[in-house]
């Protein structure tokens, strides 16, 4: 099945969703991601499946906490000031090992900031901006079509890992319209979901199922002490450092200067790869797509050999301090970032033109 | 005195009640009856294997260990959003309720409390009211009386400093999505009586589709109190009940 679409990178969520069977969709308004909601509810509930707008992001949250609980595949879309408000519940989703997808179309912060594109929640999406040490995996496209597919592979690893994951995509990348080929990908089998609750009448060994966000504050038979669950969340963070890092790179090989980025500023390096190509300066690119785990060894390797590293970020330097920790030291990396914008209103953008300014200035 | 030569069981245990898991209380703490009478009920009504409960943070917890069905435990305060969610995604399939405090259901969770009752989600709460914060050390919660002194208010809740408490069930009756709102105590064999009734008239309200249904039992904490399990039972009939009066306040069989 495949269907040729011309949507922006916000409906592409919906159709990705779809794809991956997503069974609800719980989410509360605000922009730059209202198209999602929109979306699924026009879309959705035609189709048998749950739309819900909620009172809050908490509440959109939360009610991801139950109905992933039930073992049904579940989502939310959201921008910055909400991506805050659901911290607590995506730390509590880790403790209890619910698995959920969590769409942040990031915009300008701080505070109510702006609504428009920006690259400025990146700490708290790979650091786990919530309460204890934890992990999400992040997922970031570049485009609609990328969206449409990161989508569904959260879905996987979500249920995979029993994980909340991340999709960090941005205002330009939700707006911008480009062609789409909705269909749906293959990513393998998956366990069964044995320990949601449903009833004791539907748990096949009659046995009741018990899903707390306090794992480790008192035994249970899964994790009788608290260390046995760090023990356990290390375990499956090492797993998926090394099972899930995904990253693009493009004429890597001879370059002396590599830029490095995500989501929307990714597409301009692309371009200003081509123009720095044409004037013969041995530039490459990196693309993230996944952001945690990210890839230190691919930096850490280009670094050793010499090259120098240019990160391109819409915010005042959050990304570039993972490229710092993969250089070690041992190469230059330089930062453009925010104050590169064209324009000093929240309507502005990186260029590739000015992308293209800096690698002069370094080469 | 006449010899007793034959000893017959009037009424056996419920079979998901884990009478050990009284444990998890505090000596003179009301949770396990009413966590026995909630097993009662179920069972009565055959809906144990159907039903799931949500579980929110503080003493409330410990129903997840009482009861013996299907549990999920939630943020502080956020029961009644997974309970709407575990209720939507089944398709009405289960019964859902959630076993909350009053601080959990009426302080830090009073937007997912009232929303679901504004919605008429088709979930019961089962709010135990023990008038403060239990497991942090008794602080001042929403339902504190006016006077009554807790680590936060050590001088007695001033009116004028913290405000009226929270008549919860009063208020959900207002509110159009609420099929049932009822306030019971556990202080007597009668009222144990009554409080199962309305346990059961909540439950049987969400089974007929009818809105949501909210019952709220007030439960004494002896060691927060400072007073002995009987000496609690006095204050509940002396100064909680008439602040707090029983009773039905809202049973409907169909809403507006």
């Amino acid at each position: 099945m495949s269907e040729k679409l011309f949507v922006i990178g916000n409906e592409a969520v919906g159709w990705g969703a779809l794809m991956a069977n997503c069974d609800a969709f719980f989410g509360y308004p605000i922009t730059p991601q209202n198209e999602i909601g929109e979306w699924f509810a026009r879309e959705y509930p035609v189709r048998g499946k749950i739309f819900f707008q909620t009172t809050s992001e908490t509440s959109a949250i939360n009610m991801l906490y139950g109905a992933a609980a039930c073992g049904a595949r579940v989502m939310t879309g959201t921008s910055s000031p909400g991506w805050a408000l659901m911290q607590e519940t995506m730390s509590h989703m880790v403790d209890a090992e619910l698995p959920a997808v969590i769409v942040l179309v990031q915009r300008g912060g701080p505070g109510q900031g702006t609504t428009r594109q920006a690259q400025m929640d990146y700490f708290t999406a790979t650091r786990g901006g919530g309460q204890g040490g934890y992990k999400n995996i992040v997922l970031c496209p570049a485009s609609v079509q990328g969206t449409h597919d990161l989508v569904q592979l959260a879905f996987f690893l979500a249920d995979k890992y029993r994980n909340p994951v991340v999709v960090l995509t941005d205002a330009v990348i939700g707006v911008t319209a480009e062609n789409l080929e909705v269909k749906r990908i293959d990513f393998g089998s998956l366990p069964a979901k044995d320990w949601a609750v449903r009833g004791l009448d539907n748990q096949p060994d009659g046995q009741r199922r018990l899903l707390t966000c306090s794992q480790g504050y008192g035994p249970t038979l899964t994790y009788p002490t608290f260390l046995s669950l760090l023990t356990a969340l290390d375990r499956k963070y090492e797993m998926i450092t090394e099972a899930e890092l995904r990253y693009e790179t493009h004429q890597v090989d001879d370059a002396e200067l590599i830029l490095v980025a995500y989501g929307y500023p990714s597409r301009v390096c692309h371009e200003a790869l081509e123009m720095a190509r044409d004037e013969e300066l041995k530039v490459g690119l990196i693309r993230l797509i996944t952001a945690w785990p990210f890839p230190y060894q691919v930096v850490r390797e280009k670094a050793q050999k010499g090259s120098k590293f240019l990160v391109v970020e819409d915010s005042l330097g959050q990304m570039v301090e993972d490229v710092k920790l993969g250089v070690e030291g041992k190469s230059e990396v330089y930062f453009l970032g925010t104050f590169a914008r064209h324009l000093p209103t929240e309507t502005g953008l990186i260029f590739p033109e000015r992308v293209v300014e800096e690698i002069r200035r370094i080469l | 005195m006449s010899e007793i030569t034959e000893r017959k069981l009037v009424r056996d245990w419920p079979k998901l009640f884990q009478r050990l898991g009284i444990l998890v209380a505090c000596p003179g703490c009301q949770y396990g009856i009413a966590a026995r009478l909630f097993c009662e009920s179920i069972e009565e009504m055959s809906i144990e294997g159907k039903t799931v409960g949500v579980a929110g943070i503080g003493c409330s917890s410990g129903a997840m260990v009482l009861i013996e069905t299907d549990w999920l435990q939630t943020a502080h305060g956020r029961a009644c959003d997974a309970a709407t969610a575990i209720k939507r995604v089944s398709r009405g399939r289960l019964i859902v309720f959630t076993w909350q405090g009053d601080g959990d259901a009426l302080a830090i969770g009073t937007e997912s409390t009232v929303h679901a009752a504004v919605r008429g989600e088709r979930i019961t709460v089962i709010m135990i009211n023990n008038g403060n914060f239990g497991t942090t050390g008794g602080q001042m919660a929403p339902t504190t009386l006016i006077g009554q002194k807790t680590t936060t208010t050590p001088y007695g809740r001033d009116l004028k400093v913290e405000g009226y408490p929270f008549y919860a069930p009063e208020y959900m009756a207002a509110m159009k999505g609420v099929a049932y709102a009822a306030r019971g105590a556990l202080n007597t064999a009668a009222n144990c009586k009554r409080t199962k009734d309305h346990i059961k008239r909540a439950l049987q309200k969400q089974i007929d589709d009818v809105g949501f249904s909210y019952v709220e039992i007030l439960s004494a904490c002896p060691p927060d109190w400072h007073l002995t399990p009987l000496e609690c039972q006095e204050r509940i009939a002396k100064e909680v009940i008439p602040a707090f009066p029983l009773g039905e306040f809202k049973n409907v069989d169909c809403l507006e």
